[in-house]
């Protein structure tokens, strides 16, 4: 691996963890799509403070840009607060409009100028190596890594303070009020978060994948975990291998970097869905089918138990006709007796079914239940 | 320019009045089925539809190689399509919420189409020229051919709505009892978002796959404000969209370096503006009236009660109250002499003296009505 390359790699898992920070808070505080609106309506604060400052590295160019995302959240909830239009069409209506300005600034005003939309929205992070950060003449790496772990350190440092606040305002916002812990200040402080994340993450990454890496991580880990702090940590690392497996997914393909690891989050949100431990589909399913031979065995168990004793006992019991009285098809009702037995539920003699002593509990117990 | 010339080019003009009647037919047919996903709650679903769309598209190219409108738009439809089934799979079995499957599904398709988009790009029989006016759309590309494709679709799906009127309205409105009634909801489900998926594929060349959103969300929302009736909401809704598509096509026309898609989204942003301000009944505007008419109106209520029930206390009815008195009883409302003025005008209290007021014998009758009143209400 080249300089660059590794350079690249590494201002890729470190965006992906300054995404995946805030993110977890979006995914739980249902708020994932204010990412997508944030990192759009942003192009248009970056127009305008480029327009002021004329210099497309200026760090009042971060401010205003973060501040237009913390506005169009405002935007958003005054939207909402008239009731005129629900939250999720509020949403819809107020970003376009914003980025819409911000295009038509752009192409009427700064066509000439390193600034275009694809750049915004789509970032090329092949070319981040290439702006270094020089002091004194000393090369200290590229300009991006500094960027981004500067905002990293801001969402670790933002979140290790007021954890606790965080925690209870995302899990009971009523109590958090109640407690006196302003959940709508917090609100406005993680929103303020996405959005410096965002803009941070704009030029190398573009806001597309600032989406995917805010969203897929902690989805992702949503479906491993109970656990906010393990929540935490499983976004990061999974923010990172999506990260690392898209750069070379994108060296593989030549293609876009920023779209493979968009892909990649995908890809293992995908297999966190099917195959996550206890919420997987395939965990799901096996599941599913456990309980109906459980069930299946229980039924039995309780027929059973329902005709000990009575006259008909010899015809009740045996196996041969045992699909008859439970109306079972006759190959799964086999199946159910094998395991039935396995299970020390029944015993079987000459053909015929009796209750084990636990299997009459577990029938006593069901009947109860 | 002028605005006669402005319209013989509209008719004349070949470039402008294909922009314009492709941008009128996105409009007519996004804003009369975004009508059904505004009230269904699912307006964020459009933006998830139109970026899961990208890849469609550059799968579309990649396996027939052709860069026929119907080819490209069936692609875009089917990566549509399974996007929003992903979507539905994902909110069905896992605990992930709406939100993040919107945003999920919306960022990695797009990602991927990126990635494909890319891939095609740099292979080096580049015959791919004009896909990535998909992304912010290109509506001065737009050719005849690619009208009469978005026409022909857009009647269909715009057909199919009126066939199945009053399933959609009962799928929108309460799908339990239409459930109960023995329609096959999910089936009528899945063709009602077929159509949305078709309806956002449409204006994804002329719009692009990043704005294509608002013209799902913004004219239904617009027309929401004006009606409470669905036809004529669907029918506003379309109007809306086809006045925004026309005029976004017509200003970026008569300006240079103005993007048709943002204009056209600009256009259907102002009209949203000027909905939810200025419609009867729910417009802020009117609200703003209604809600300056009703405090005034208790004021007066109030400041009526109160001397009815001084004048009640004293023998002679006509013994004139100051306002200091009104105004310790009246606390927190404050305009106590500003409101007598108006209770003078109309002939309810009289003064009788320096700072002295009493009710008329007409004020009598009204106060008394009013605790009347408001003895049958409590």
């Amino acid at each position: 691996m080249s300089l660059p390359q590794i350079e690249i790699q590494l201002i890729a898992a470190v965006v992906a963890v300054a995404c995946a920070l805030p993110g977890v808070f979006l995914v739980l505080r249902r708020m994932a799509l204010m990412s997508d609106a944030i990192s759009h309506a942003i192009l248009l604060g970056i127009v305008l403070a480029f327009f002021i400052t004329r210099d497309i590295s200026s760090p009042f160019l971060v401010v205003a840009a973060t501040m237009t995302g913390v506005v169009t959240v405002g935007l958003v909830e005054l939207l909402n607060r008239t009731r005129l239009v629900r939250e999720d069409a509020a949403i819809g209506l107020v970003f376009p409009a914003l980025f819409s300005i911000g295009v038509i600034l752009i192409s009427r005003f700064a066509a000439n100028v390193h600034l275009d939309t694809d750049a915004v929205l789509l970032g090329e992070l092949a070319f981040a190596p290439f702006t270094r950060f020089v002091v004194l003449g000393y090369d200290l790496g590229p300009r991006a890594l500094y960027m981004m772990g500067g905002i990293l350190l801001l969402n670790i440092l933002f979140i290790l303070l007021f954890y606790k606040e965080l925690k209870l305002a995302t899990f009971d916002t009523g109590l958090a009020a109640a407690l006196g812990f302003w959940p709508g200040l917090i609100h406005y402080g993680l929103m303020t978060l996405v959005s410096v994340t965002a803009v941070g993450a704009f030029d190398a990454v573009g806001s597309i994948l600032v989406v995917a890496l805010m969203i897929g991580p902690p989805a992702t880990a949503y479906m491993l975990t109970d656990r906010l702090p393990r929540m935490i940590g499983l976004s990061g690392l999974v923010g990172v291998a999506s990260a690392i497996s898209g750069y070379w997914l994108a060296r593989a393909l030549d293609a876009s970097i920023a779209g493979s690891m968009a892909t990649m989050a995908g890809v293992l949100f995908g297999l966190a869905f099917l195959l996550a431990p206890e919420r997987g589909l395939m965990a799901l399913a096996r599941r599913r089918a456990r309980q109906r031979w459980e069930f299946a065995q229980t039924m039995l168990a309780i027929h059973l138990f329902n005709h000990e004793g009575l006259p008909a006992t010899d015809k009740e019991f045996r196996i041969e006709h045992m699909h008859e009285h439970m109306r079972w098809e006759p190959a799964f009702t086999t199946q159910v007796v094998r395991q039935a037995e396995r299970r020390g539920i029944v015993l079987s003699r000459d053909g015929y079914l009796s209750l084990t002593e636990s299997g009459r509990q577990s029938a006593q117990q069901a009947i109860l239940n | 320019m002028n605005l006669l010339e402005l319209l013989s080019n509209l008719f004349l003009d070949y470039t402008l009045r294909t922009v314009a009647l492709g941008s009128a037919t996105l409009g007519i047919v996004s804003g009369a089925l975004g009508t059904y996903a505004v009230l269904r709650k699912q307006s964020l679903l459009g933006d998830a539809i139109s970026h899961a769309a990208l890849p469609g598209i550059a799968l579309a190219f990649l396996l027939t190689g052709s860069k026929a409108p119907l080819v490209l738009m069936l692609g875009a439809v089917a990566a549509g399509w399974v996007g929003t089934l992903l979507v539905m799979s994902i909110l069905n079995t896992s605990r992930v919420k709406d939100d993040s499957a919107l945003g999920l599904v919306l960022s990695v398709f797009f990602g991927f189409g990126l990635v494909l988009l890319t891939f095609i790009q740099r292979r080096p029989d580049a015959t791919q020229a004009g896909l990535d006016k998909f992304l912010f759309g290109q509506a001065a590309a737009l050719l005849e051919r690619d009208v009469v494709t978005m026409a022909g679709l857009g009647t269909l799906a715009l057909l199919t709505m009126l066939l199945f009127w009053k399933e959609f309205k009962l799928l929108s409105f309460d799908p339990e009892f239409g459930a109960s009634l023995g329609y096959p909801i999910r089936l009528l489900d899945v063709l009602l978002t077929t159509l949305l998926v078709i309806a956002i594929v449409l204006g994804l060349q002329t719009v692009g796959v990043v704005l294509m959103s608002a013209m799902v969300v913004a004219p239904a929302a617009a027309a929401r404000q004006w009606t409470d009736r669905l036809g004529l909401m669907v029918g506003l809704s379309a109007f809306f969209g086809a006045l925004a598509g026309v005029s976004g096509a017509v200003i970026s026309s008569t300006t240079t370096r103005l993007p048709t898609g943002p204009t056209i989204v600009l256009c259907i942003s102002a009209i949203v503006l000027i909905s939810l301000s200025g419609a009867p009944n729910r417009g802020l505007i009117w609200r703003w009236v209604r809600q300056r008419r009703n405090r005034r109106w208790l004021r007066v209520e109030a400041v009526l009660r109160d001397l009815y029930l001084l004048a009640s206390q004293h023998a002679d009815r006509d013994h004139g109250h100051s306002v200091a008195a009104l105004r310790t009883m009246s606390y927190g409302r404050g305009g106590v002499a500003h409101t007598l003025g108006k209770l003078l005008r109309q002939g309810w209290v009289q003064q009788v003296g320096p700072d002295e007021w009493a009710l008329t014998p007409a004020g009598m009758n009204e106060a008394e009505r009013l605790v009347a009143k408001q003895e049958e209400a409590s």
